[in-house]
């Protein structure tokens, strides 16, 4: 082989480097050990190297080797894996932060649905005492109305079923002397939607009809048992039925029930 | 002398750690010159250049003196860590590129270094070599290219690569003869 040609190629240059392939770097060293020269060449470009690279360096510090021989040595702790641990510390304080604050959070989940529920039985208490308080100022009313209806001054008057219900009837308890009378209107039909029942009171010679009120909230009112004023020497008592809140005069057509008061 | 170093190298290898202090007094410099022409980080490629050492003392079975020389070896060791080093997370806010910077874009200026260590520096090194070499030798020795990367790179021939690179070592061959 021509030496000097080869050396000449730059092939070797390439070798320094670590450029060529692990079969091209077999053959280079099988010939270097074979030709001085070529050895000779290769240590010159890798002194050259050497100096180009030493002059980019900013300078190992002195201690360094003794650094390096302790991190090279199995029995001290290498720094290398301190840096990790550190690394995982970071994480792991990270997880265990994102774990407590979900487990707040849950926390703080289940003490609103707890709060949540607390509320939701006190408005159910609520409800219920409300419920008593209505049933006890239903059964103070109820009382209060048998008191007075079995008091002897209350005239009862009946009141038949007319035409338009046969079947119907109402019965009058007048106090004449409070000027008062309680209309029990259990034996009327519930009044279509948009209609009354309107009480009235009548003097027969000529027949004169006077309102006396509207039976108003006839089914909200679970006794339909009615208090009103009467004013009038009544000599009579009708129920019609009329369009919602009452009429000037009675609808004769719509009478549900009449009834003269006894002499 | 090349006896010396093979005798050297295989007690190294053997966990000599006598041998591990004469080879990193060798080398050591020109490892962390090379990392820092890669990285361009004075106190970072000092870091790096100990974990190189520490890594070949590691792996020094790896070695085997047919496939290359022994400084070609952990120079490939250290431009990879280096690499890796500038392709990581803690260089990436620095506007630094492989690709667009070479060796010669070093933190110069500190002449107290060549006068501690007898070195010459690298301005007068390069001295006279054209950019054209600078750049084929960044590539080469620092970036760790192959001879086909390197000819991509530049869009040269193969041929060209290697009778150019002949010719800019030998370029500064002769600097350092001066």
């Amino acid at each position: 082989m021509d030496i000097e040609k080869y050396i000449a190629s730059g092939i070797l240059e390439l070798y320094v480097a670590g450029a060529l392939s692990d079969a091209e770097n077999i053959d280079i060293q099988a010939y270097a050990d074979a030709h001085p020269e070529i050895q000779q060449e290769i240590e010159a470009i890798e002194a050259a190297i050497l100096q180009l690279t030493k002059s980019t360096s900013p300078g190992m510090p002195n201690t360094a080797f003794e650094v390096i021989k302790k991190r090279s040595n199995p029995d001290v702790v290498s720094l290398t894996t301190k840096k990790p641990v550190f690394t995982y510390l970071g994480w792991a304080a990270s997880l265990l932060f994102a774990a407590g604050m979900l487990w707040m959070y849950l926390e703080k989940d289940k003490l609103s649905t707890s709060i949540q529920l607390v509320e939701e039985e006190r408005q159910t208490l609520e409800e219920q005492l409300d419920g008593l308080k209505e049933t006890l100022a239903d059964k103070e009313q109820t009382e209060r109305i048998l008191q007075e209806l079995r008091s002897k001054e209350i005239e009862v008057v009946a009141l038949g079923g007319q035409n338009v219900a046969p079947t119907s009837y109402a019965k009058v308890y007048w106090n004449k002397k409070e000027r008062k009378v309680y209309v029990d209107g259990k034996g009327l039909p519930e009044p279509p939607e948009g209609y009354d029942y309107q009480v009235w009171s009548l003097t027969l010679q000529p027949l004169t009809p006077t309102s006396i009120g509207v039976l108003s909230n006839f089914k909200g009112n679970s006794t339909h048992i009615f208090e009103l004023k009467n004013d009038n020497t009544s000599e009579a008592f009708g129920i019609t039925l009329e369009p919602k809140g009452g009429s000037e005069t009675p609808n004769l057509e719509q009478l549900y029930t009449l009834g003269t008061v006894g002499p | 002398m090349a006896e010396e170093l093979n005798r050297l190298i295989l007690k190294f290898q053997n966990k000599d750690t006598v041998a591990f202090e004469k080879l990193y007094g060798m080398y050591a410099e020109n490892i962390c010159g090379v990392i820092n022409g890669i990285i361009k980080n004075p106190e970072r490629s000092q870091e790096l250049c100990q974990d190189v050492f520490v890594r070949i003392w590691e792996k020094s079975a790896a070695y085997n003196p047919s496939k290359g020389r022994f400084f070609t070896w952990i120079l490939n060791i250290a431009r990879n860590m280096a690499i890796d080093e500038l392709r990581s997370k803690s260089h990436k806010n620095q506007k630094q590129n492989l690709n667009t910077t070479t060796f010669v874009d070093i933190v110069t200026g500190s002449d107290n270094l060549d006068n501690a260590m007898d070195t010459i520096g690298l301005e007068s090194l390069l001295k006279g070599l054209k950019e054209k070499c600078i750049l084929l030798i960044d590539l080469l020795y620092f970036k760790g290219y192959t001879q086909k990367e390197a000819a991509e790179a530049l869009e040269k021939p193969l041929g060209t690569i290697k009778t150019r690179l002949r010719a800019c070592i030998s370029k500064l061959r002769k600097q350092l003869k001066q």
